[in-house]
């Protein structure tokens, strides 16, 4: 299993983004983490400066869930529906923000695997089309982070 | 181009492990076609189809020397793509390490639970 820690973004396909990170802790609690909303509102908070007012989950099969984050004056929400749940090792889910800047609705599908104590989650988002895809992996570099050229010559042998 | 097509010209450029060694070779200065193409066991039309594909995606571009035409690397593209997963990246890490410091106290909640019963 690789390092706990180390977070791997990939594009599987034109209309998916995979994701993957292992933690240092069993699956069953990291299915918790993920799925109560009293564990869910400390974590799921994006950049600085933003907190989760409203964290409703219903988790059953056809059962919905909100979001609401906060930050000064606005607010951005979001919500779904379960298609599946499988404790402590998948969820698929179907997500969509209020302002829609996905272009629709994105099926979200978590697996969790647990070995020596240690869980890997993975994460696959599936857009309705690339250009939603791409318009997502935007959004938070436009937040502000903007990777600078320095740093190209650090990654360049990585990619080698 | 567009930002997307861009970043689709230049996400295909990179994806063949010999491109990808010429641009790391070229990350530590400009070099010629020969030059370029010693480590490989390929013939130099080879190289030079691979060194089309990157000048195209506008990753690679010529020096002004007439004779030794060097290639040199172009940051710009390379820093776009990048920059693009990135962005998504560094937001979920922020997210994951709250993550991690939440199963922490979970885990130490249990432990303390474990003793109480004993």
């Amino acid at each position: 299993m690789t390092n706990t820690g180390t977070l791997k973004v990939t594009t599987p396909t034109d209309r998916q983004i995979a994701m993957t990170r292992v933690f240092d802790a069993p699956r069953r609690l990291v299915f918790d983490a993920l799925t109560k909303p009293e564990l869910v509102k400390q974590w799921l908070l994006g950049p600085p400066g933003w907190s989760m007012p409203v964290c409703e989950i219903d988790l059953k099969v056809g059962g919905a869930f909100r979001y609401v984050w906060q930050r000064g004056a606005t607010e951005m929400g979001m919500g779904g529906v379960y298609r599946e749940i499988v404790p402590p090792e998948r969820v698929v889910h179907t997500e969509l923000f209020d302002e829609d800047w996905t272009g629709g609705e994105t099926l979200v599908t978590t697996v969790l695997t647990e070995q020596g104590g240690k869980t890997a989650l993975s994460l696959t988002v599936l857009y309705q089309s690339r250009e939603a895809r791409d318009a997502a992996i935007k959004i938070p570099m436009e937040e502000g982070v903007a990777a600078s050229y320095d740093r190209l010559a650090e990654l360049l042998p990585s990619l080698a | 181009m567009n930002h997307s097509e861009r970043l689709d010209t230049t996400f295909a450029a990179l994806a063949d492990p010999t491109r990808r060694a010429i641009l790391a070779r070229l990350a530590s200065g400009e070099a010629s076609v020969t030059e370029l193409a010693e480590p490989f066991a390929m013939t130099q039309p080879a190289i030079s189809k691979h060194l089309k594909v990157l000048e195209r995606a506008s990753l690679i571009s010529r020096g002004r020397d007439a004779q030794k035409r060097p290639r040199r690397l172009e940051a710009k593209p390379l820093a776009e793509a990048t920059e693009w997963l990135e962005g998504y990246r560094r937001f979920w890490e922020d997210t994951f390490q709250r993550l991690d410091a939440v199963l922490e106290e979970l885990k130490t909640k249990e432990k303390k639970r474990g003793r109480a019963k004993r």
